[in-house]
């Protein structure tokens, strides 16, 4: 392994791509991780030697001072004492033809927690495989919450591939198997690759061990999956962040006669496209819908003809009613009429059960509202994927549950769109997250 | 229930936002949503190269409005003057209300203990903590960016911090989609770290295309230095050669603006923002691995001054 000149060059334009990783128990995901930044040469030199030096002193590799590649992303003391990784790592990194945001998400402590919190932005998620053990339970597990959460790509690397003598029908076996389960949980683009992370097989080059094998390497895939923005348009969704009205407080240099009566809602768009001149829908919690135009589009000093998700923007409106931080804004007649009875898909992510009469905070968008657990429907048997009956939520259960809002929100299927059918369940005394939040009121079933 | 779906699948492809747009857009939704869900915010403002673009965010999130919160800089008094000289610049500029903590404050008194090392960023924890508390901030604005450190990688871009301003890794809240929880009990408050998913180059990028001013010292500038820990060092008031350190002239530009006494320059002729772009882009050495003498004390230098409550 070489520490030579080490080519950062990107791109200053082409697109965000995020991905997440999810892995089991040893089946050597962090060297995956860092195998990936190293090759696709991410990682600088004090960074590669700070690692040797660890690797060396732990006798890593023995007298030929291999490189351990998991000390690049196990971050923290107890991860690298424990050798094993606890939390979410963020890393970056670039090639020519996209910039990456890759939430490394560990396997074994919380790992629903944590694959939920790294799949929920995710354009793509990476699920690994041992090709020593094949598609276990943990694997069935981390397709489920990938189904669930709907990330719109999974691909599955077959890793350790060398160690079974880069067979063929071993990697074809592992494959039929992926493609079975994901198959049932309708996660039918779903794309097996062998590889080696300790070797460095198909990460970025195309390995001379697996001639059978003749689709792209992880790093060509994750290069030219369709990004969410190349799905057809949605319509225009804009949460109300807060209400822009300087009036006294005015940025220095402007002119205090232009900006007298200005007035504008700061927001990012979620989903679709505005125009200016366009009809849009105003829905405050708890009243009745109201119809107004766009009169304008700022982007800090600009102003924009249009303007899509994901750009933050403010929006002035020609009609003055109230709106403030809550309000969903969306075009014309598109919003769904507000429901105060609520069906959803829950991650549950707290220590204490979920149970009937349970008093919490939902967090939709921009508004957060009391409710009230009226039922726990079911829970998702992950090794069967059938729903059955069930009393109350544990950590780390996805279930389904009904809940009665304070005040009735427009409430989309996250089938529909991932952002505006998303919600937070949030504990009203200490403040903690409770649960991830799919909206399931207007879905099929 | 019926749904009516506005979608056109016949829709021209829109030209897609690029990298920058989508961080600038990410980060000026942080920065309102805690605007939005706290009463007392604070941004945090040194003068450095992040903390400036996270300013010229915030700037952009509240137009035409003036930034609703004011700044807070944790002043080791090992200061490069010409930094000094811009952060209240800056402050004039934007008509923002300016908060210093003084680290040589505490020295003075006797609360706070000059390392051996000479080393002052360590001692920021205590001046910043105590700030936050009697001005009762309950979030915290900070220019962390994560590709800067194996702790940062792991934090959340809203951090919940206990009484004692501590940091604990094991027990962070999940964060999800792009909905932040922000609630927090008495006596706690948040670290928010809008610019989370921006790297060094996007930084530069950004300054370059926004045309955004920095401290002179971020640009190639001749200078008194000398060699120690491997890293070039200004001479200066607070930063003294010691006996066999040799004192030569060279070209050079700091990556990282610190506290003078551990902060190191790289030589470089880079005298513009895109020589600049194109030095960190062929750069073969991290930002704090070239700069930071406090990162080298251990391989969790960042991780154990997080957990005591540094930024």
């Amino acid at each position: 392994m070489t520490t030579e000149l080490l080519d950062r060059q990107r791109p200053a334009a082409g697109t965000l791509f995020r991905f997440a990783t999810a892995g089991s128990v040893d089946d050597g995901k962090s060297t995956l991780v860092g195998r990936l930044l190293h090759d696709s040469k991410a990682i600088l030199a004090d960074q590669l030697e700070s690692v040797a030096r660890t690797s060396a002193d732990r006798g890593f590799g023995g007298d030929q001072g291999g490189l351990d590649l998991a000390l690049l992303t196990d971050g923290l003391r107890a991860e690298r004492e424990q050798g094993i990784t606890i939390d979410v790592a963020y890393r970056y990194f670039a090639t020519d033809r996209r910039t990456f945001i890759l939430a490394d998400c560990p396997g074994h402590v919380q790992y629903t927690r944590n694959t939920v919190t790294g799949a929920s932005t995710a354009d793509a998620v990476v699920v690994l495989v041992d090709a020593r053990k094949g598609v276990l339970e943990q694997t069935r597990r981390h397709l489920s919450v990938v189904a669930l959460l709907r990330v719109p790509h999974v691909v599955v690397a077959v890793n350790k591939i060398d160690l079974v003598g880069y067979a063929e029908d071993v990697f074809a076996r592992i494959e039929a198997d992926v493609r079975r389960v994901a198959g049932e949980l309708g996660l039918h683009d779903a794309v097996s690759i062998p590889v080696s992370a300790l070797a460095g097989d198909n990460l970025v080059e195309r390995s001379v061990h697996t001639p059978w094998y003749a689709g792209p390497t992880l790093l060509d895939l994750l290069e030219t999956l369709p990004t969410t923005d190349d799905k057809p348009a949605t319509a225009f969704r804009f949460p109300v962040q807060l209400v822009l009205r300087p009036q006294g407080a005015l940025a220095p240099g402007l002119d205090v006669g232009a900006f007298r009566d200005y007035r504008a809602y700061a927001g990012q768009i979620v989903a679709g496209t505005v125009r200016v001149g366009d009809a849009v829908t105003v829905q405050t919690p708890g009243q009745v819908p109201r119809t107004t135009t766009v009169a304008g589009i700022d982007a800090a000093g600009r102003e924009l003809d249009e303007a899509s998700a994901p750009h933050s923007v403010s929006l002035r409106l020609v009609d003055e009613f109230d709106v403030a931080r809550g309000d969903l804004i969306g075009a014309a007649g598109t919003l769904p009429a507000p429901s105060a009875e609520l069906a959803a898909s829950l991650c549950w992510l707290a220590p204490r059960p979920l149970r009937p009469g349970t008093k919490v905070l939902v967090k939709h968008g921009t508004a957060t509202v009391r409710a009230l657990v009226s039922a726990v429907v079911g829970r998702l048997d992950l090794d069967t994927f059938e729903a059955g009956p069930a009393a109350e939520l544990e950590l780390n259960d996805i279930g389904r549950a009904s809940l009665r809002l304070a005040a009735p929100l427009p409430l989309e299927p996250y089938a529909v769109h991932r952002r505006t059918g998303a919600f937070l369940l949030i504990d009203p005394q200490d403040g903690s997250t409770l649960a991830a939040g799919m909206i399931r009121n207007g879905a099929e079933q | 229930m019926t749904l009516i779906h506005a979608s056109d699948a016949a829709a021209p492809v829109r030209e897609r936002l690029g990298v920058l747009d989508t961080l600038e857009a990410e980060s000026i939704h942080v920065i309102r949503e805690v605007v939005a869900e706290f009463e007392r915010p604070a941004m945090l403002f040194s003068g450095g190269k992040d903390s400036v673009v996270m300013l010229h965010l915030a700037a952009k999130a509240f137009w035409p409005g003036r930034v609703p919160f004011p700044v807070l800089h944790v002043d080791t008094g090992h200061n490069f003057p010409e930094v000094l000289e811009f952060r209240d610049r800056t402050v004039e500029r934007l008509g923002l209300r300016l908060i210093v903590g003084s680290v040589q404050e505490y020295i003075d008194r006797g609360e706070l203990q000059e390392r051996a090392d000479g080393t002052r960023n360590p001692l920021q924890t205590t001046p910043l903590l105590d700030t936050i508390g009697a001005h009762r901030f309950d979030a915290v604005f900070g220019g962390g960016r994560r590709d800067e450190d194996k702790a940062r990688a792991k934090e959340r871009i809203l951090s919940l911090r206990d009484e004692f301003g501590q940091w604990d890794p094991r027990n962070q809240r999940p964060e999800l989609w792009n909905l932040y929880n922000g609630r927090h009990t008495v006596g706690q408050h948040v670290r928010a770290f809008p610019i989370s998913n921006w790297t060094e180059l996007d930084i530069w990028r950004y300054i370059a295309r926004e045309g955004i001013e920095l401290p002179s010292i971020y640009y190639a500038h001749s200078r008194e230095v000398f060699r120690r820990d491997g890293m070039w060092r200004a001479v200066g008031e607070f930063s003294r050669p010691g006996p066999g350190e040799e004192v030569a002239v060279r070209t050079v530009r700091y990556r990282t603006v610190g506290d003078m006494s551990c902060t190191g320059a790289v030589l470089s002729g880079a005298c513009t923002v895109d020589d600049v772009v194109r030095e960190v882009a062929a750069s073969t050495l991290t930002e704090r691995g070239a700069t930071r003498a406090d990162d080298r004390i251990s391989e969790a230098a960042m991780e154990d001054r997080k957990k005591d409550g540094y930024f």
